[in-house]
């Protein structure tokens, strides 16, 4: 198959398009524009919707009634137009509506920068709006999984009914790398629990989260609860690079992983013993594999641009079984390779040389 | 023997849990009978706003989603462009429409979005228990408005119509009541115009209905409807305020 040159957010947008995504509905915030951007271009070529919302917050509705009425959709934003989206992700979840969220991060707190920034895991995968909910969270390490995974969050959103979060950075969006793209696909949007018009039925489709009544509100949570644990049981993915005989295991995602993979592939030519865990999905997160590195005796470094948070889910995973060390750049700044390369040395036991 | 009154298809055969008195029964049937005259029930899609008609899916026969308060426009959008064939439609009270969700409502109809809004207007927020809305009436009490509302220091009601009037983008904005008989006629035919235009493909279609609210009000449901004739139509006066050429008029 034939590579090309792609920025990653156009990777991703292209990605979405084969993938069978007709609808997009987005507001202009940096770094994801190329987003957007490309849409407005691509879509009428493909027969899609590209429309430009007049807030994030109309945009996640839009979302809503699309992905209600059973079309194939996404949204993109950044940080800041993430959290305003929040409200509508907590009713997409409650009312099963799938759908695509990317967020292409930047720095915060509040207006925060434009630089890459890894600070937006919480709000990923632990929740971000109202109540008990999850959503899948993937991960990409290169323009390639930008394409590879926009796919399958598709295909995963409308298996589980229920959106799914891309959670990337500005290096990731911005950065060009050669990708191959696949064949391009055609979803209807005739599914039978979607709002399409009661033709056929003699009951009307209803997309709703209300649970006036406690019962029935329980009834829902319970209902999203065993589809969470599904989602945890059978969706972890992660990259598991030289960790067997490894003394020391660095966890990293996306943009943070590849500066590791770096500074990794210089001590690996020192000897030294060293592996790196590379989480692709963020919820779930892969903590069957750290707690079994961790009965192994591996010990652990987490690297992250951010004051440490995936960190919080490594320790949950080894569970006091291992010694897990935090190495994190704020907001603003990305870890260089000679900084994971010396963090990882003062790390290392005495007879990490082989 | 013709039959020449019947429950409307489009409406469940269901007890509200609307208030004695209030008029949203009356705008729902409304809106079924458009639904029915026009032929349109197995594709009709309805968007039911957070406010009193936040169970408005229990009550229509058709499709419905259930939208965050104040985003129904932008979830009416996201139905239609899957969808253009359908007819969809959103129905939203004052506080969802004319405050929380006024940048929803304003770009849906600037962008002449081929969809139909029911907006009812009865000067409060009557779910949460009557506290003053966007279009509550200068010097009128609600619950956080005790001592009336003082347009020194919370300003003015909004008319939406005359709002929206001023955008090129609607091709349709009529203000109607139902506070008699008389005036019920003219709104089914304002609304029916509403859905018929969407079938038509004409774009954005508003009616605006004034809806009497005698629980908040603290008043009889007969003294309610007076008040909808005596005081909020000198306020927000009935009529046309955009149409299309070959519509334009009360009895087109």
């Amino acid at each position: 198959m034939e590579r090309v040159m792609m920025k990653g957010n156009e990777a991703l947008a292209e990605g979405a398009i084969r993938a069978g995504c007709r609808f997009f509905f987005g507001y202009p915030i940096t770094p994801q524009n190329e987003i957007p951007e490309y849409m407005a271009r691509r879509m009428p070529e493909v027969g899609g919707v590209f429309l430009q919302a007049e807030s994030e917050v109309s945009a996640i509705n839009m979302v809503y009634g699309a992905g209600g009425a059973g079309g194939r959709v996404l949204t993109s934003s950044s940080s800041p137009g993430i959290s305003l989206k929040q409200e509508g992700i907590s009713y997409l979840v409650g009312a099963q509506v799938p759908c695509v969220i990317v967020n292409v991060a930047r720095g915060g707190p509040g207006l925060g920068g434009l630089t890459p920034s890894q600070s937006d895991y919480f709000q990923a995968t632990k929740g971000g709006g109202h109540g008990d909910y999850r959503l899948l969270v993937y991960a990409p390490g290169n323009a390639q999984e930008m394409v590879d995974l926009i796919g399958l969050a598709f295909d995963k959103a409308e298996a589980y009914r229920n959106p799914v979060m891309i959670l990337t950075d500005a290096i990731m969006g911005q950065m060009m790398e050669p990708v191959v793209l696949p064949p391009l696909r055609e979803v209807s949007p005739d599914k039978p629990w979607a709002t399409t018009g009661k033709k056929g039925r003699s009951k009307p489709n209803l997309i709703n989260s209300l649970g006036i009544v406690g019962e029935d509100l329980e009834r829902i949570n319970v209902e999203l609860q065993a589809k969470f644990a599904r989602m945890a049981a059978d969706e972890v993915r992660y990259e598991a690079d030289g960790v067997e005989d490894a003394d020391l295991v660095v966890v990293a995602y996306g943009t943070s992983s590849r500066v590791v993979r770096s500074a990794i592939s210089r001590l690996r030519q020192e000897k030294k013993k060293v592996g790196l865990l590379r989480p692709v999905t963020l919820w779930p997160f892969p903590q069957q594999i750290l707690a079994e590195l961790a009965a192994a005796g591996k010990r652990f470094l987490v690297v992250e641009m951010s004051a440490g948070q995936m960190v919080e889910d490594v320790i949950l995973s080894v569970n006091d079984r291992a010694k897990v060390t935090f190495f994190g750049k704020l907001n603003g700044t990305v870890p260089t390779v000679k900084e994971v390369y010396d963090r990882i040395m003062s790390l290392l036991p005495e007879g990490g040389e082989e | 023997m013709k039959k020449i009154f019947a429950y409307p298809r489009a409406l469940s055969p269901k007890r509200t849990h609307y208030c004695p008195g209030c008029t949203h029964g009356i705008i729902h049937r409304l809106v079924a009978e458009a639904i029915d005259d026009l032929g349109i029930q197995e594709r009709t899609i309805g968007i039911a706003p957070v406010g009193c008609a936040v169970l408005a899916y229990e009550y229509f026969d058709v499709d419905f989603l259930e939208a965050a308060h104040g985003r129904a426009p932008a979830v009416a959008t996201g139905v239609k462009r899957v969808h253009p064939e359908a007819i969809v439609f959103s129905y939203q009270g004052d506080g969802d429409l004319a405050s929380i969700g006024m940048a929803e409502i304003i770009h849906a109809a600037t962008r002449g979005e081929n969809i139909t809004v029911i907006f009812v207007n009865n000067t409060v927020y009557g779910m949460t228990g009557g506290q003053m809305a966007p279009t509550t009436l200068p010097g009128q009490k609600t619950t956080t408005s005790p001592y009336g509302r003082d347009t020194a220091t919370v300003g003015y009601p909004i008319r939406v119509c005359e709002l929206l009037a001023t955008l090129d983008g609607p091709a349709y904005l009529e203000r109607v009541s139902v506070h008699d008989p008389q005036h019920i006629i003219k709104a089914g035919r304002a609304i029916r115009k509403a859905f018929a235009l969407q079938v038509a493909g004409k774009g954005f279609s508003l009616v605006e209905v004034l809806s009497s609210c005698p629980t908040n009000w603290g008043m009889t449901p007969t003294q309610a409807l007076r008040h909808i004739k005596e005081v909020l139509v000198p306020y927000y006066p009935l009529g046309v305020f955009r149409a299309p050429e070959e519509v334009s008029g009360d009895d087109a």
